[in-house]
């Protein structure tokens, strides 16, 4: 407590004197007696009744525990397999096999281990290209998908019209932009800047600020 | 049937699917009752969770009744009704045995790194979720648990997820009595972890996020002291002033990769991907945190690499703790907390909204409107149960 006040008192005189004692970190810990008006405080206080402290227990609490691993399913699609693995698993998903070009791409990724960042940049890539054969596949099935419909557009136009109406504002604006400046296309004195600043998704708005200075707090990165 | 249908990001539908089958004799098809939109979704939904592929049904958080069983499943019956932990996993493995069932090594082929989760993506094994009406549900006799009769639907939807995790949260942060607690974010999870941190002996619980109607929300409901991050000059500093100049003894990141609060994380961790999402409620902890602290993260994050300050990490002499919540660990002792009334976690819902309503649903609580905390996808079939609760309750 004493410390708070020593902050208070900074401050307006010449920098030698400020401090009129030395700090000192000390906690305050509450008492029991303050703390019973939290429904079930402490219910849990004796470690015996946790579950997992300090860490997972073996045997285990769990109540039902098959001997030996589970029978081998049947491969009837492609499953892409981790390379840090020995093979396939006993049991795996069968939802969605890779196909088309994302499909490539996922059986490439999957060539580089999950230690190597290729592999989940060549699967984010694969996402990115699997949307736009995500639409053509509706628009082959002859649905025309109802993209702002998909996005939630009923609820924002319920609980969030200014937000709507803000965002349509952006999207205005960029197109306006992108328009006036394919306008001066070729001039040598075209802002390269103002074209990259553009490039934000207008779904997401500009990126947000209000934490500290960022160059300060990644200087660990 | 119908689902929940991955159309690429912020961009989700309801839409007719082929019914699931029975893939392996262990499995066994769920009629879904209720299931959640849980924030982790919202990764997957804001397309940061890499190999989430078109068509894909997410929803990790549902229960159901028994529709069909493979010939392997002894203990479930065709009408009991369960609740399905959101990790797959086989009870048996050398990391179940431990159980370690969050990190289950015999349901998840294309990865080896992550375990198995229903609905989300292939990364986490490439099964669909419960945001449908039925869901193929592997290793039958070992993840879903009978509801006993006395569990609210509502209390058995949160015990699959938010309430566990949140659970798994504060015990992994080894609370002792006394202890000042600090959880980022003020979601489910992060609400949860609160309360269990009350359960476990601390002294202080103190919850940090940057919506209002959230904070006044977990203030009310885990009777914690709240901090906006936006009218703070730096967290750090903030809570050593909080807690005499000594720091936090427990953080708990209850907020993964989408962070807010730090431009440079947001762009090279959101829009450019250059890191495995924005890692600023994790650098919160670690610089919160009081030398020799314990720091839990429950928060998802994506595989690979984040920009951490471990530097720091290392000089404080912490402990740094995290996992995929192992669900079926946590139930017994978590149903005895409801019977006893010590967490009553229903109460946290917000929306009810039939599943045809998906896209609406994953707009409100991605853009945090309408004061939504959790929102209950109701499919079709449950008619009785939407007549009454098909309509968003305050
Ligand atoms: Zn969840
Ligand atoms: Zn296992």
């Amino acid at each position: 407590m004493e410390s708070r006040e020593i902050v208070q008192q900074k401050g307006g005189h010449a920098h030698t004197g400020q401090h009129p004692g030395p700090g000192r970190a000390a906690p305050h810990r509450p008492t029991r007696d303050e703390l019973q008006h939290i429904q079930g405080w402490g219910a849990d206080l004796d470690r015996k009744d946790r579950p997992g402290v300090p860490m997972e227990r073996t045997p285990p609490r769990f109540i039902h525990q098959p001997e030996g691993d589970p029978l081998q399913q049947q491969e009837k699609i492609e499953v892409l397999v981790s390379s840090e693995r020995p093979g396939i698993t006993q049991v795996f998903g069968t939802v969605q096999p890779p196909a088309g070009l994302s499909g490539m791409l996922r059986r490439l990724a999957f060539r580089a281990s999950e230690n190597d960042l290729r592999h989940w940049l060549l699967l984010l890539l694969a996402d990115r290209v699997n949307v736009v054969e995500g639409i053509a596949d509706d628009l082959a099935r002859g649905h025309i998908p109802n993209v702002l419909g998909e996005m939630g557009i009923k609820a924002e136009l319920k609980h969030n019209p200014a937000g709507l109406a803000k965002k349509a504002a952006i999207v205005a604006a960029v197109v306006g932009t992108a328009y006036y400046l394919m306008e001066r296309r070729g001039r040598p004195d075209r802002d390269r800047h103002a074209e990259h600043r553009l490039s934000f998704d207008p779904r997401h708005g500009p990126p947000e600020s209000g934490g500290a200075d960022p160059g300060r707090r990644n200087r660990c990165a | 049937m119908l689902a929940m249908n991955y159309r690429g990001p912020y961009r989700v539908r309801a839409e007719h699917k082929p019914d699931p089958v029975i893939e392996h004799p262990g499995d066994a098809i769920i009629r879904v009752t209720r299931s959640c939109i849980c924030g982790s979704d919202l990764h997957l939904y804001h397309g940061l969770v890499p190999d989430t592929r078109v068509g894909h049904t997410f929803g990790h958080e549902f229960i159901g009744v028994v529709e069909e069983v493979g010939s392997g499943v002894h203990k479930l019956q065709v009408g009991d009704k369960v609740l399905v932990p959101f990790n797959v996993f086989c009870g048996s493995c050398f990391f179940c045995d431990r159980e370690l069932y969050g990190n289950c090594d015999n349901m998840n082929a294309q990865s080896s790194a992550v375990g198995s989760i229903y609905g989300y993506s292939h990364t986490a094994g490439g099964y669909d979720g419960g945001q449908a009406e039925l869901v193929r549900v592997p290793m039958a006799d070992v993840g879903p648990m009978i509801i006993p009769h006395d569990i609210h639907d509502d209390d058995a939807v949160l015990l699959t997820d938010a309430v566990p995790t949140g659970y798994q949260a504060a015990e992994m942060g080894d609370i002792e009595e006394g202890d000042t607690v600090v959880v980022f974010g003020a979601g489910p999870v992060g609400i949860f972890a609160a309360k269990s941190a009350w359960l476990m002996g601390a002294g202080r619980v103190i919850v940090v996020d940057h919506v209002d109607y959230r904070l006044e929300f977990v203030k009310r409901y885990a009777q914690c002291e709240i901090v906006n991050f936006k009218e703070v000059r730096d967290m750090a500093e903030h809570i050593k002033k909080m807690t005499d100049w000594m720091g936090a003894d427990v953080c708990i990141d209850a907020v993964g990769c989408e962070a807010s609060g730090n431009a440079m994380q947001t762009l090279t961790g959101r829009y450019l991907m250059a890191q495995a999402g924005s890692a600023t409620a994790l650098h919160w902890c670690i610089n919160s945190v009081r030398k020799g602290g314990n720091v839990s993260i429950v928060g998802v994050y994506g595989p690979t690499f984040n920009a951490v300050p471990i530097g720091n990490a290392l000089n404080k002499g912490l402990t740094l703790r995290m996992n995929q919540a192992s669900v079926r660990r946590h139930l017994p002792r978590l149903i005895e907390h409801i019977r006893a009334g010590r967490l009553n976690p229903k109460e946290i819902i917000t929306h009810r909204v039939p599943l045809e309503d998906v896209s609406d649903a994953y707009h409100i609580f991605s853009g945090k409107l309408d004061e939504c905390i959790k929102t209950v996808l109701i499919p079709p079939n449950t008619n009785q149960v939407r007549q009454v609760t098909a309509s968003t309750m305050h």
